[in-house]
């Protein structure tokens, strides 16, 4: 078995991303995410990649677009209003079918808000965030380990889908260290790209564009894509489940409180309390089947969020009807101690939602 | 097995050097670890503080405030975290620069540490850090001192290798004075 070494989050997923095949990398500095440029500064070049400290967030997203036109496995990371400023890129990412990496260590706002751990932008990753009618592949990391093996797993779906892949993590899960495997599980998977603007010489051109004007010709595109974000439903699902067999109330979390959870649910089967985990890895495609299967079955589900609450819609959706849903959220870098969320599953089981 | 300690002080005092060692140390062991330090604004002289869980079974949260151990290097992290601490728990303060008086729980087990003295009387004030590491292997028994000094070079940058055995000294005092009992 490999080594595991003592590894801060953002340096897992910065080096992740290198044994993923990333030789490009764009971005502007912002706190909590510091750490990944700090990184790929000093290793990308290294091993023959590019790094450029753009100008500012709607660059580094361009230049992410024109590496990914030309084939290449890019990244950029940033966190918040740097988000915020590369949605229109993400959406032309989206609109011309471009694989790219986009990483939100999230800080909480809105504005410019705070350097402290949040999960405030489940909604503009998740729901579309930029304009026009798409989806983005969002992976969820929960450990220092998956911050790595989740980076690697990014690049693969960007490029199997041609589709931009958000990591979102709240700065808790960027921050903190674990030992971490910092090589691949399995073998890395380079799809061939025979969509990529290598040159013309010897083959018919290639277009990339997102733009259509014909009748009919958007709908159409809008369509297909709607038949990829149905194959990646179908088929790319990761979730994490724990303790259901004989659970009355399910917990569902992500990223931190998912964590403490954990700790939170190992407390109250001390006391007796039935009560498990569904741990959406992959937020989207959603674990839709698996939340509404349980809590068919548990009746019960508490939502445990870093924000007002923003998954819980998508639990409501995909919940049983007569499944009770309740929520527990700590907004604004505010986080939930394990004390906190026994407290939640005590008044969840007695009372039902609020 | 699961314990969880909260190490603060100010910057300077080597609280992220003794809770890199702790959790280095119990990685050799074979131990889960989650380490979590303070991030933010970081200036020197500033607030440090570091949540360690260590367990053999997964950990769940890397964030607790019930920690079952406190190491508390100066009058803030005192006040910060005193009351904290799990009942039963254990509080290690620096009473080289916190007052005794505000180790007033009778719920715990308050170890008043004379670190900044006893590094002093060692040669360095730099190694009251090494003091505290000392008391609280004593105390918890989750790691011995040999797990210690085998990850000592590990976390030594190359400049500092020549404290390695100042470093070393300073843990067995502080395992000494807190095997004694001597407050």
């Amino acid at each position: 078995m490999t080594e595991k070494k003592l590894t801060k989050g953002n340096i897992a997923l910065a080096e992740g991303a290198i044994q993923a095949g990333c030789r490009y990398y764009f971005g502007y500095p912002i706190t909590p995410q510091n750490d990944i440029p700090e990184y790929l500064a000093r290793n990308l070049p290294k091993c023959g990649g590019t790094f450029i400290p753009a100008e500012s967030e709607i660059a580094s997203i361009n230049m992410v677009m024109g590496a990914s036109a030309s084939g290449k496995r890019a990244m950029t990371s940033s966190s918040g209003p740097g988000i915020s400023l590369m949605q229109e890129g993400i959406s032309y990412l989206a609109g011309s079918e471009m694989p790219a990496v986009i990483v939100n260590i999230m800080r909480c706002g809105p504005g410019l808000g705070g350097i402290a751990p949040t999960q405030g932008d489940y909604n503009q990753a998740v729901h579309g965030g930029g304009h026009g009618d798409y989806r983005n592949i969002v992976l969820a990391p929960g450990s220092v380990q998956e911050m790595f093996d989740l980076t690697i797993k990014a690049f693969e779906l960007a490029d199997k889908y041609r589709n931009p892949t958000m990591i979102i993590a709240d700065a808790m899960i960027g921050q903190f260290q674990e030992p971490c495997r910092l090589v691949p599980e399995k073998p890395v998977e380079f799809p061939e790209k025979p969509w990529a603007l290598t040159g013309r010489r010897g083959r018919e051109p290639r277009l990339l564009k997102s733009l259509y004007l014909g009748d009919y010709e958007q709908e159409e595109h809008n369509l297909l894509l709607k038949q990829k974000y149905d194959e990646i439903q179908e088929k790319e699902v990761m979730v994490e489940m724990q303790r259901l067999d004989d659970a009355e109330l399910i917990i569902i979390a992500f990223g931190t409180p998912a964590r403490v959870a954990k700790t939170a649910i190992s407390m109250a089967r001390e006391e007796g309390l039935k009560v498990g985990l569904i741990r959406p890895i992959t937020l989207f495609p959603f674990p839709t089947k698996q939340i509404y299967e349980h809590s068919k079955k548990a009746g019960k589900l508490l939502v445990v969020e870093m924000n007002t609450g923003q998954m819980v819609r998508d639990v409501r959706i995909a919940a049983h009807r007569d499944a009770s849903i309740s929520f527990y959220g700590r907004p604004g870098g505010g986080f939930p101690f394990p004390d906190d969320v026994l407290a939640e599953i005590k008044k969840a089981l007695d009372g039902g939602p609020r | 097995m699961y314990y969880d300690v909260i190490m603060a002080g100010f910057g300077g005092q080597g609280i992220q050097t003794i809770s890199q060692i702790v959790a280095l140390a119990a990685i050799r062991r074979g131990l889960n670890v989650t380490f979590l330090p303070s991030y933010g604004v970081e200036k020197r002289g500033g607030r440090t503080n570091v949540t360690l869980v260590i367990a053999d079974e997964e950990i769940g949260s890397m964030v607790t405030n019930h920690p079952r151990c406190v190491i508390a290097m100066d009058t803030i992290a005192v006040d910060k975290y005193r009351d904290q601490v799990a009942r039963k728990g254990l509080l290690i303060a620096n009473t080289s620069l916190v007052p005794e008086s505000m180790l007033d729980r009778n719920d715990i087990t308050p170890l008043a540490l004379k670190c900044n003295d006893e590094a002093l009387a060692l040669g360095s004030v730099k190694l009251s850090n090494m003091i505290a590491l000392g008391a609280f292997l004593q105390k918890t028994k989750i790691l011995g001192f040999d797990d210690v000094e085998a990850v000592m070079d590990e976390v030594t940058p190359e400049r500092l290798k020549h404290t390695i055995p100042a470093n070393l000294e300073a843990i067995r005092r502080g395992m000494e004075i807190a095997g004694n009992g001597t407050v």
